[in-house]
């Protein structure tokens, strides 16, 4: 027996005992399968130009995409509004895959229902499950509000969210005035970045419904964006309060997503109060901190609300600068000593740190506007970005991506791969290999394969703990990113150095 | 900007009688059509071509929806009309339901609805599934004409539409603007027809008579207010062209039960012996709104 009583193996030694080396040898000899001397090769293969081209060549595959689908992203949004629970009108397995995908990136409980539809609601239509689905949704577990979205299934069909929510609200299902805001997001059109965007504008254009007053409320509206960094909406608190903003956070997903144990569990965690959310119609101007992922939302705004709307991404010294100086601006406030302390800290750990991180090559992938954030502190610290890779990429994302790289001598040896995916990102680790990766626990697998030093930043990290809980923006953010890149290249530094009378000689003990 | 959609049986002339009320209706409005039917024949009569490029043909052809533009798809015919077909794929395969969704969805998205007084959506036959009810969702189509002849077959399918849009009508704002006779020569047409909209709580809005004039404009792939516009038939569409404008009539329909439905034929005479009933009855579609 590999697994005995008095002595259990993990995961990592089971496999290695005799019985399951037989077993796998034996199940490779039924399988048929290749010998290693030819799978080697192969693998081999796979590392040169030619086999670079036929990869990029490949039309109608696409492997391992660094993209998610967008009813992922309307349920971020919708937790961050006060007692949401989000309702996916659509089938069962795409919301279990939701709440695990949040969970096993936040390690936090992650409530989502879905109006279970199965093949009779694909046929008959989906009405039923929504009358009984809100129904039961709203007396089981108390919502404030529901936020509904669709799955694939349901946009399929074409089901009509608006119609439904109305004849389920004269059906009984959930009181008349009770807010049941909905977007359509059919997950093979976009991202989760356009999800959260549907979901925002959905929520925002039925909470503020008849809510406009005639003077402004005097508050800036902020709109994160797919923000999977607990530690910047801290930040993004810190810097407002501050520079005395009276903030509106449309909307704070803070307390849901990285909750405090107190003992007791809590379905609804905290959230943007869902009066104070009503009443952002009334802002003077709302700020996003991300272009893509709101750019629904912005317009809805403009149009509808009349409302001045900017975005700012406060990355690095520069970004954040921008951010702090606009806040000013808007209120008039000067940026007090204490802001201008952490900048002088950042601006001094940068400089500790530059020599190590200057004329460093970096790949990096991910959603677009964390791709953008990245390449402004990179850019600022001397990193070179040479090979750059967005799934979920757009036209006007190449552009300001490519306008910021020209703003840099660092920059000019950078290509931007949109539309690309993991894969692809392989063949250009292997063709041009880089000092370092950033990117999504994805990422580990283009590690093991090309051994480029893994950086994690982005969504999802499964394979890590508690980097949520950091911040990525201000000042302070630019200090944990200058850690998460420098302290992994000094990493890599002393396991290259670490061979006994060989390469020790440059295994030191300062850095 | 008014919304409003053309609805009927297969074959009843709907596109034909669609286009010869726009082109009349194009002689004062700025007017965009917008064709909802994968045959993609809608706008045929407006660009004296047949099937322009379709928005879903596009982007199949280009990867996705996303990558083409909108002036790629909209095209200025007679009168300035501007024309788009949704298109879809073929017979028995995929899903034109979806297609309609894609393809309102990219017009909205594209800001194709600005600086009209009109839109019109022109349906395939029957409302089969949800994506073909998606002219007729909040804050599309307010106003639906169901085009019908004194036949049972498109007496029936306007009923049946008249069920769908009753359907929507409690949760959004469409409403029934009449219903439009396109003449079969069919006996007591008129009376027929309109005791139809009586019933289903309606107006006949406009009689068309038959006239082979039609015909002799469809086969130059114009309308006949584009090909004869000074002929008697030309005014007809005028005439419902101006009343389409001013009408105020716009209900939630009454749609009547099948024994209702046959007991109305009966009165007027169309079904004869026992023998044409199960005749008419076996021949009933089964697919309906």
């Amino acid at each position: 027996m590999a697994q005995n009583i008095e002595n259990i193996k993990d995961h990592v030694e089971l496999f290695h005992q005799p019985e399951y080396q037989e077993l796998f040898q034996n199940k490779k000899c039924f399988e048929g399968m290749p010998t290693s001397d030819l799978v080697g090769e192969t693998a081999e293969w796979t590392k040169t130009w030619e086999y670079r081209e036929k990869n990029f060549a490949r039309e109608n595959l696409v492997i391992n995409p660094a993209k998610a689908c967008q009813p992922l992203g309307a349920i971020l949004a919708a937790v961050g509004f006060e007692g949401t629970l989000p309702f996916v009108h659509g089938s069962q397995g795409c919301v279990a895959y939701f709440r695990t995908h949040f969970t096993r990136h936040f390690k936090e409980p992650f409530s989502a229902v879905s109006s279970s539809m199965t093949e009779d609601a694909a046929v008959f239509g989906g009405l039923k499950n929504m009358i009984e689905g809100l129904a039961n949704a709203y007396t089981l577990y108390n919502p404030k509000m529901i936020a509904v979205c669709t799955t694939c299934m349901a946009e399929v069909i074409g089901d009509d969210l608006g119609a439904f929510i109305i004849t389920s609200k004269n059906e009984g299902s959930v009181p008349k005035d009770f807010p049941v805001p909905y977007a359509h997001t059919p997950s093979f059109v976009g991202s989760h970045i356009t999800g959260y965007d549907n979901m925002m504008k959905g929520i925002l254009s039925c909470l503020t419904e008849g809510k406009k007053a005639e003077t402004t409320n005097g508050k800036i509206n902020f709109i994160p964006g797919f923000e999977t960094y607990m530690g910047n909406l801290r930040e993004l608190k810190h810097l407002t309060a501050a520079l005395g903003v009276d903030a509106t956070i449309l909307a704070d997903n803070e307390d849901y997503l990285d909750s405090p144990n107190d003992g007791e569990y809590k379905m609804y965690q905290g959230g943007t109060p869902l009066v104070e959310a009503a009443d952002s119609i009334n802002a003077t101007q709302t700020i996003a901190l991300q272009a893509y992922s709101t750019t629904k939302t912005r317009d809805y705004i403009e149009k509808e609300w009349q409302q001045k709307t900017a975005v700012y991404r406060p990355w690095g010294i520069k970004g954040t600068d921008e951010f702090v100086m606009a806040l000013s601006e808007a209120t008039g406030n000067p940026i007090p000593a204490e802001i201008e302390k952490e900048r002088g800290r950042a601006v001094d750990a940068m400089t500790d740190t530059q020599a190590w991180l200057h004329g460093k090559k970096a790949a990096l992938y991910g959603d677009p506007d964390l791709v953008m954030g990245l390449l402004q502190f990179l850019l600022e610290m001397g990193v070179e970005p040479v090979h750059i890779v967005v799934s979920n990429s757009n036209p006007e994302f190449e552009a300001e991506a490519q306008a910021l790289l020209e703003t840099s001598p660092y920059g000019k040896n950078a290509t931007i791969w949109g539309g690309k995916d993991l894969w692809h990102m392989r063949s250009l680790l292997f063709t041009e290999p880089v000092d370092f990766l950033i990117g999504n626990s994805y990422g580990k697998y283009l590690m093991r394969d090309t051994k480029t030093p893994l950086i994690r930043i982005g969504y999802p990290i499964f394979d890590r703990h508690h980097l949520h809980r950091y911040s990525t923006i201000g000042y302070n953010g630019a200090i944990n990113l200058l850690n998460w890149i420098a302290n992994t290249i000094l990493d890599e530094l002393d396991r290259r150095t670490i061979i006994p009378s060989k390469t020790d000689i440059s295994y030191d003990l300062i850095r | 900007m008014r919304q409003i959609a053309f609805y009927g049986k297969g074959g009843i002339g709907k596109s034909t009688t669609s286009q010869n009320t726009l082109a009349a209706l194009s002689e004062n409005n700025r007017i965009m059509i917008v064709g909802c039917d994968p045959k993609a024949d809608s706008t045929r009569l407006m660009l004296h071509c047949k099937a322009q490029t379709t928005i879903l043909h596009l982007a199949a052809e280009r990867g996705s929806v996303e990558d083409i533009e909108l002036d790629e798809v909209m095209v200025k015919g007679f009168n300035g009309v501007l024309c788009v077909e949704s298109g879809g794929p073929e017979p028995g395969v995929g899903c034109a339901g979806r297609g309609i969704i894609t393809a309102i969805n990219f017009l909205e998205e594209n800001g194709a609805y600005e600086n009209l007084d009109f839109v019109s959506y022109d349906v395939l036959g029957d409302v089969v599934c949800g994506g073909f009810a998606m002219p007729i969702r909040e804050g599309k189509a307010q106003e639906i004409y169901i085009v019908t002849s004194g036949e049972m077959m498109a007496m029936y399918a306007a009923n049946n539409i008249a069920r769908g849009i009753l359907k929507y009508a409690h949760s959004g704002g469409v409403r029934l603007g009449g219903l439009i006779c396109n003449s079969r020569n069919v006996e007591r047409e008129v009376e027929l027809i309109e005791e139809l909209a009586r019933r289903l709580g309606t107006q006949m809005i406009h009689f068309i008579p038959r006239h082979k004039q039609v015909q002799e404009a469809e086969i130059r792939r114009m309308t006949v207010i584009e090909y004869s516009p000074d002929h008697p038939q030309a005014d007809e569409y005028r005439a419902l062209a101006r009343k389409i404008e001013n009408n105020t009539n716009l209900v939630i329909p009454t749609p009547i039960s099948m024994d209702e439905l046959e007991q109305l034929l009966i009165d007027f005479g169309l079904l004869g012996g026992e023998e044409e009933y199960q005749k008419a009855i076996a021949t009933l579609p089964t697919a309906a709104v």
